[in-house]
This record gives C-alpha cells, structure tokens and sequence, in this order.
C-alpha cells in the first residue's frame, strides 16, 4: 500500500488538467516508477496521484507529413526502443532508453515521465538534447512548444507548470535525417544503475564521409541539468574527420561542463569522463555514418 | 475501495481492492497468490515480477488499479501450464534455485525472455535477467537452464 491522498484515473488530457487544477497538491502519475518509489520514501507521502496512465493519445510514435517524428510521452521505454520508425531515424534514442533500469522496468518507465522528472542523469535525456526536440505541454491556457533546452532549470526542476501535462516529443527532419549518433551511458554495473555520466554524440558526414559537416553533442550528469556544448559545436564543424579532432573535442567540452561531486562519482572523475566519452561517443558516431578514424 | 476485473492466469478474476495498492498487495494479501515475493519494494529486485499483458514488470511497483483489463500471469500461472513449468523444470535440474526467494520473479523474466525470444544467446540470457537480482547462486546456473531450453 503506498501512503496517498486520491487516485485519479484521468480519461482524458483535458480530464486531467481540470483535476490538477482542482487538486494543487496532486502529481503526475504516467508508469508510476518513479513517483511511486518518492512516495514509498516519503518524499511525496500523502500526495494525491492524477494518473494519465489510460490516456491512449498520450502513446505511441508515429511520424507527421513533413518528417517530424512525434513520441508519445507516455510511451514506454520498451515500445520505444522496440518501434520501426525510432529503429529507422532515431536509433541513439531508441539505445539509450534502453540502458535504463532494467526489463521490468522499461515495461514500466515512460520517456514523458523520465524527462519531467527533471533530473540530470535520465538516459533519454541527452539524447533528446542532441536531437533538439520539442516538448509539448498542455495546460489550462492551451499548448505551448518547449525546446528542450529551455525545459529543464535547476535539479528535479522544469518549466513545466503543475496542471500543464506533456502532451508530445517532437523531433523534426532536419534534426534527425543524415546523422548518425552514439550514446554512451557510463556506470558501475550494465544494468539496474543511474548513470555517473551519459553522452549523446550525433554527427552529420559530408558525402565522402571525410568532414564532420554538423556535431551535436550533450551530457547528462555533467551539469545540474543536462547541457549541450555548442562552442564546442561550432569548432568541429565543418572540419576533416581526424584523431585529432576527437582530441579537440575532448579537450573544448570540458570548458562547457560543470559536474559535482556526489557520492558516485568525484567531479574530477566526472570530468575525465566527460572527456573520454566526447571521444568515444563521437568516434562511434562517425564509424556508423560510414567515416573512419581511430580514436 | 473499488473493484478490479482482470484476468488472472487464463481466469477472469473479480476482486475489490484500496485504490493505493500494488498488484503485488492484491495478488498475495487478497487473492492469497504468494508465489510473487517482495524484496526490495521499489523495483531494484525483480522478486515481484509478474507478466501484465505478457510484459515483465515489477508488481511492487504497479498500481493495482492498472491491472484493469489487463493479462496477468503469475508463477502460479506458469506452475499450472505444461509448456511453461518446463522452465521450472530446468531450473531445478541445473540447482539454479538455493534459497529460492528470487525464483519466482527469475522464472517470470525467463518466461517473458523466452516468449519474445525462442533462442537467446547467453549475453540475450544475462540482459533478460539483469532487472532480477540473486544473492546465492551467481546466476551462471540460471543462464545454464534457460540455455537447455533453448
């Protein structure tokens, strides 16, 4: 039994808004498992649950007339993973959420949920940042669209009001088609484990596969929210695919980071991380679009 | 209270349960199914894993209410079904049981793994297991049955 106020089963989007108007005390309840265990450590005991569980617009991926691919926040990490058009056009995505928790909880675990969560180590986390996506929230005043970027704002912290609900994960065609990516989620065990560091590399090789045409790349754990490095970025780009532009790379991300300590990991630690993986994650990135290079 | 229709391995099952329960408080305190273990009670073990809707999921960590509708298997489930208990089988000729607690949810994985697919290879094997944890047997006894049946 978990000590909760109310349980509200909403029908719809706008049903649940008009409860967490009503309610101002209650929480977003999508897979349950992450709200379930705060409320089991008592963090947000007696809190009165609104569930979007039942909300069937709410999943699946399916893709709009010009190319922009459209997930479902509460999909689940597995669907995710599992599905064609994420396989086909955003596979760094579809691995990523595949590094989280473990079967059961992939079963359990929605992508809505792991991002307003609003934590730094959420494995979809960087990889949406480096496919630039879009969040759609819905509240009373109607729908507004959130690049991911302005999304998070401080540890378990969002824009996200408390009676708006994330209505979609957009993913437009210019930020998936031609790259090729690579995560790299860094942590003690292969499974069951929150990341100490996690890197979302995406590159976009010109026709012979010798330049790196457009890099993005994002971090997760290396910064209170996740973080980009678009100085970085603008560096790489355009310029020969080489060893030493791994090492470029390696070197300008760490002017772009800020990790802590915490009881997993060391800043420093954290920082030769955030080195390694840049080169690694960008290396892996530029072998699946065809390129090659040593790292 | 309110009510909670499903189906229970193959049965329809009819039950009134708190709104705030897990399926894993309804399945062992209501409807008595103690095969399904707690452990951890927040998703690390796997000691709960039960199949909803043929998925694994931590049933510690499953509003019951969810179950609306919905498929569930327990291990009594699996018990009772011919091709399934196969995997029982096998777990107890290779001694992948000791202390048995986590082999109720270790054998729902198993059967989940084995429905999506028929053939695993041991890295397949250890990556279905890796949401159950077992602090006796070094789980390579377990990958041992599930590779004979496969």
């Amino acid at each position: 039994m978990y000590d909760i106020g109310s349980f509200y089963e909403a029908a719809s989007v706008e049903d649940a808004i008009r409860k967490l108007q009503e309610w101002p005390d209650a929480e977003i309840i999508s897979g349950g498992s992450d709200v379930l265990i705060k409320i089991r450590e008592g963090k947000l005991a007696g809190r009165s649950l609104v569930s979007i569980h039942n909300i069937a617009v709410l999943k699946g991926v399916t893709m709009e007339e010009d190319g922009t691919i459209v997930i479902g926040p509460g999909t689940s990490f597995s669907h995710i993973t599992a599905h064609p058009l994420v396989q086909q056009h955003i596979p760094m995505l579809g691995y990523a959420v595949d590094q989280v928790g473990g079967p059961q909880i992939r079963n359990i675990g929605t992508i809505g949920g792991n991002v307003c969560n609003g934590v730094t180590s959420a494995d979809s986390a960087s990889s949406l940042f480096a496919y630039n996506a879009i969040l759609e929230l819905t509240g009373p005043e109607g729908i507004r669209q959130v690049p991911i970027q302005e999304f998070y704002t401080g540890p378990g912290k969002t824009v996200r009001r408390h009676e708006e609900v994330m209505t979609a994960i957009r993913i437009r065609r210019r930020d998936y088609e031609g790259y090729t990516g690579c995560y790299i989620k860094y942590g003690k065990r292969n499974a069951m484990e929150i990341a100490t560091l996690g890197c979302a590399c995406l590159v976009k090789l010109s026709r012979d596969k010798k330049v790196v045409e457009d890099m993005r790349i994002a971090y997760g754990v290396a910064a209170p929210t996740p973080v980009r490095c678009p100085e970085t970025e603008k560096s790489v780009s355009g310029q020969a695919v080489s060893k030493a532009l791994l090492l470029q790379t390696g070197k300008g991300v760490l002017n772009e980071v800020n990790p802590r300590t915490s009881w997993r990991a060391s800043k420093e630690f954290r920082l030769q991380l955030v080195e390694e993986l840049a080169k690694r994650a960008m290396a892996q990135a530029i072998r699946n679009g065809g390129g090659e290079v040593d790292a | 209270m309110k009510t909670l229709d499903f189906i229970l391995n193959g049965e329809a099952c009819h039950t009134e349960i708190p709104e705030d329960a897990t399926l894993l408080k309804v399945l062992r305190d209501i409807l008595h199914l103690t095969g399904t273990k707690e452990g951890c009670g927040e998703g690390d073990c796997g000691a709960c894993t039960v199949l909803v809707d043929g998925r694994s999921v931590n049933s510690c960590l499953f509003p019951a209410v969810q179950a609306e509708g919905c498929q569930v298997m327990t291990i009594e489930g699996v018990e009772a079904h011919p091709e399934l208990a196969r995997i029982q089988k096998a777990f107890v000729d290779y001694g992948a049981v000791q202390c048995g607690f986590c082999s109720p949810g270790m054998i729902m994985s198993t059967v989940a793994l084995l429905q999506k697919n028929p053939k695993p290879t041991e890295e397949e094997i250890r990556r279905g297991l890796s949401g159950n944890i077992c602090r006796c047997t070094g789980y390579q006894a377990m990958v041992d049955a599930i590779q004979s049946l496969a």
